[in-house]
């Protein structure tokens, strides 16, 4: 198992290597321009655009650029962004608090909610709550995240206010009351988020569950007279949990990606919508440092599901 | 809740019903009076912090605090509460000597040389920077260095092109000279969009040059501004306090300022119309047939629409976006029908086929956020002419095409017209936007009545401002392109971008302002008399002949004249009177509740 981990972990230093080279090379070769934001202002001729461009180190071709880039960023730094001139790692360490306090508590809550529902649906399959769950799973991915959004917003701050709609990250929470304001201004994002990872991973849990259900030793478990709850819980469920257990780790990045659309629409200043606004400025030292961790953390929770299922099912092992 | 800040409203509002009695019957209830009354300019209105915090909501997220290396608007005004210019451009477009310049020089006054080429500027006395230390004309001679040092790469340089020296002569005098005569004497100090806001020397000593970048003071500047800095989030919020050394005892009214970035434009007006949970909300270009209703039904907030010099436009191509190889879009070739013989008759065509009317009335509600234009040089009276009106009024895609059949180019089968072989089909390229696409579809419709082929094209904004980019603005591989863009009270750069000498093209990079590729004697001579024209009269002129050469030789289709500030503003804020010249925050030391 040692061994077989450190080789996965060696095998990865290529690939997230050929991640970064890739990232880097199709930033550099698409048409977006850090500087497009002055428009066509006349007040910022090109004297002035070909300075900045040296300044920041755009003169250079990108191959020179990529070698410059890995050299700072084997030191730890990953260079400063164009738009704030402020440390990339700044950026990231502002925004993170804030992707984890919504993303990751919407993806906790999927999954904390899908796993009973998701097993309920199929023990007790064409139940009313088994319609029920899939009418509102089916809604839960079919419809954007946009779209339930702005209705939130619409129903619940517009018409109702109810929550906030404006996310504010300057909210220190020291008591009941700036706890609870956390919950108002957080809880339509989340519940938007939280309904997309229900969804998704109940239906997983279900069809896993409506698989194991028929087999051999769910029988032998039953004739044995072992009471349904038991056989559901300790046998079914535990068996039908491994495949699940490894989709929700390698959905982990993805909570550190952050959620782009959500965060743009609630203004949660989250990871997310950092990346969307630097690939629109052409924020290039931004936007690689978040895709290289994101690659890293890819390579890392994949690894990790590996791993979780040698541990899970005694059946697999890796040598 | 956060945002609605609980303000010791009664208590202001004594105040101001015993201190305001121009402005007519103030009430107990402040949030009745609309208007932004200029009662507060007077100064004893109200005291330093009575109000709570003023919210304002800003849907791009200022990401730097230094103008001179702002990115855009947004960073430059969340600077603007911070720092101060030595003037601003007032509402009027004229110079407004409410930063730290305690008057305007003229030469009446003898501040401006009778030669212009020496501008003296007296400083206000006495004023010191929220650190508690003494503002001097060494920070101004200072901050001139900075920017005029190419390796800062300042955005704000071109203020200080042709300026020859900053020197402080005393503590409180600074004299600026130009290399030759200047007629725009205002080009350096006057408007914090141009000229950015005075640095402080012993905060930026270390910043200059190649040490501009990265510099740690970008991003918690020290100001002699209203307010002063207390928390940036780069790209999501800024937080200010009441600066205690503001120069003026009383101001500024409000304790705490959150300035927040992020999201779009039309919740930003739900914001501000809707819910009220915030103060001020910038630059809502959201479609007219969603915002109208949402003003029309507000109690909460109102519309700030000020006219300065914003037009959306179409460029019509002079050269041959088609030709083979290097030479694609080179002035040396010639637009197959732009440009030849016919060029003249054609463009007219395509200008009198041009419905601006329907445009300003559908896409921008009719004066909302803008209206129909005809003019490049606009919102200054006196250089607006009036000789262009005629020639724009008479949309008629009937007559246009009648205008082409006299020509020769007679309609075919696909119902495009031709001459000797030559179609009139165009390309029509412009941002990704849904405003300028619904602006397209019109043009289209109109356009093919005429006779002409239209393909539509659009390009992402990021790449569509940009000299490296094949599809950009700057290449004008098209036929015709349309955006806005808009210029200081003195036009004389931005008419400098239809020159001859500007020309963009391939030897330069694309780098030069001149996209059209339009070359005509006539016209850069009237640039060159501007550079050194004095007499105020005569300038006008020239800069009427200058616009009169470009719409009537159809060089540029003005379509819409567009608001400058487009902002939605609380019923309870006052002492806001915007200018359409200068940062929307130029005067945030005068508001209140």
């Amino acid at each position: 198992m040692g061994r077989y981990i450190l080789r996965r972990l060696l095998i990865a230093i290529p690939t997230v290597a050929v991640i970064s080279f890739v990232v880097f090379a199709i930033l550099a070769l698409a048409p977006t321009d850090p500087l497009s934001s002055f428009g066509a202002d006349p007040r910022v001729p090109p004297e002035v655009r070909a300075a900045i461009r040296t300044s920041l180190g755009l003169d250079d071709p990108w191959p020179v650029r990529y070698v410059k880039w890995v050299t700072s960023l084997a030191q730890g730094n990953f260079g400063f962004s164009f738009m704030s001139h402020s440390p990339v790692v700044d950026l990231l360490k502002q925004r993170l608090p804030n992707t984890l306090a919504v993303v990751g508590v919407a993806y906790l809550i999927g999954v904390v909610l899908a796993i009973p529902i998701g097993m309920i649906s199929a023990v007790r399959r064409y139940s009313l709550f088994d319609h029920f769950a899939t009418t509102f799973a089916f809604i839960g991915f079919s419809v954007p995240t946009f779209f339930t959004g702005i209705l939130l917003i619409i129903v619940f701050s517009i018409n109702l206010r109810w929550f906030p709609f404006i996310y504010d990250s300057t909210l220190v929470i020291h008591d009941l009351p700036t706890f609870l304001d956390q919950v108002k201004q957080s809880i339509m994002p989340i519940t938007v988020l939280a309904l997309f990872d229900t969804a998704t991973i109940a239906r997983y849990t279900r069809a896993e569950m409506l698989e194991h259900l028929p087999l051999d030793y769910v029988r032998t478990a039953r004739s044995k007279g072992l009471k349904e709850q038991v056989v559901v819980l300790r046998h079914v469920l535990r068996n039908s949990l491994i495949p699940v257990v490894t989709l929700v780790a390698l959905g982990v990045p993805t909570v550190f990606g952050g959620a782009i659309v959500t965060e743009q629409i609630f203004r949660v200043p989250g990871i997310g919508e950092l990346l969307v606004r630097s690939i629109g400025d052409g924020d290039t030292p931004v936007v690689t440092a978040i895709l290289l961790i994101f690659a890293v953390l890819v390579v890392l929770f994949n690894l990790f599901a590996d791993i979780l299922y040698a541990v899970l099912d005694p059946r697999i092992k890796y040598t | 809740m956060r945002w609605r800040s609980a303000l010791a409203i009664s208590f202001s509002a004594v105040i101001l019903a015993a201190a305001c009695s121009q402005t007519g019957t103030p009430t107990t209830s402040p949030g009745q009076s609309a208007g932004g009354s200029p009662a507060a300019s007077g100064g004893a209105a109200f005291k330093r912090g009575d109000g709570g915090q003023l919210n304002i909501l800003y849907w791009q997220a200022p990401t730097i605090l230094n103008p001179h290396q702002a990115t855009g608007t947004k960073d430059s005004d969340a600077s603007r509460l911070i720092l101060e210019p030595l003037a601003s451009y007032g509402p009027d477009g004229k110079p407004l000597a409410n930063g730290l310049a305690a008057e305007i020089p003229t030469v009446a006054n003898g501040g401006v040389s009778a030669d212009f080429t020496t501008v003296t500027w007296k400083l206000r006395q006495g004023v010191k920077w929220s650190d508690g230390t003494a503002f001097t004309a060494d920070d101004v001679a200072f901050t001139f260095t900075y920017v005029h040092d190419a390796a800062t790469a300042a955005t704000t340089e071109s203020s200080t092109e042709g300026v020859k020296s900053v020197v402080a002569k005393d503590a409180n005098t600074v004299v600026v000279t130009y290399d030759a005569p200047n007629p725009n004497v205002y080009q350096y100090g006057v408007g914090y969009v141009s000229n950015g806001g005075i640095l402080q020397k012993a905060q930026y000593a270390g910043c200059t040059g190649a040490k501009a970048k990265d510099c740690p003071a970008d991003l918690k500047p020290i100001g002699t501004g209203p307010y002063m800095l207390d928390t940036f989030k780069p790209g999501d919020v800024v937080t200010y306090k009441a600066n205690p050394n503001f120069r003026d005892p009383n101001k500024p009214y409000f304790k705490t300022v959150q300035l927040k970035g992020g999201g779009d434009a039309e919740s930003s007006a739900r914001a501000v119309f809707q819910t009220g949970d915030v103060d001020y909300a910038w630059n809502l270009q959201v479609a007219a047939n969603i915002l109208q209703p949402m003003i029309s039904a507000s109690t909460k907030g109102k519309m700030l629409s000020v006219y300065g010099s914003s037009v959306e436009r179409i460029l019509l191509n002079f050269s041959d976006p088609n030709a083979a190889g290097d030479l694609r879009g080179e002035p040396s070739t010639k637009h197959p029908f732009f440009n030849g013989p016919d060029g003249l008759t054609v463009r007219k065509a395509l200008a009198m086929a041009t419905d601006r009317q329907t445009v300003a009335n559908q896409l921008y509600g009719g004066g909302l956020t803008g209206k129909p234009g005809c003019n490049i040089i606009t919102g200054v009276p006196d250089f607006e002419s009036t000789a262009t009106q005629s020639f724009c009024s008479q949309f008629d895609p009937v007559a246009a095409g009648k205008l082409l059949d006299d020509a020769g180019w007679k309609l075919g089968s696909d119902n495009i017209r031709a001459k000797n072989g030559i179609k009139l089909k165009l390309t029509y390229n412009t941002t990704v936007n849904a405003v300028r696409q619904a602006t397209q579809a019109i043009m289209k419709t109109n356009w093919e009545k005429a006779g002409f082929g239209v393909t539509l094209l659009q390009t992402p904004a990021a790449t569509f401002f940009t000299n490296t980019s094949p599809d950009g603005a700057n290449h004008f591989w098209s036929d015709v392109e349309m955006f806005t863009n808009n210029s200081d009270p003195d036009p004389t750069s931005y008419l400098d971008g239809w020159t001859t000498k500007q020309i963009a093209q391939k030897s330069n990079g694309w780098q030069l302002g001149n996209y059209n590729r339009y070359s005509d004697a006539t016209f850069d001579g009237y640039v060159d008399q501007l550079r050194k024209e004095t007499d105020p009269a005569k300038r006008a002129d020239l800069i009427k002949k200058a616009n009169d050469n470009l719409i009537l030789n159809v060089v540029i289709i003005p379509i819409v004249t567009r608001t400058q500030v487009t902002s939605g503003i609380s019923t309870t804020i006052k002492g806001n009177t915007p200018t359409g010249w200068d940062s929307e925050m130029y005067n945030i030391a005068d508001w209140y509740k």
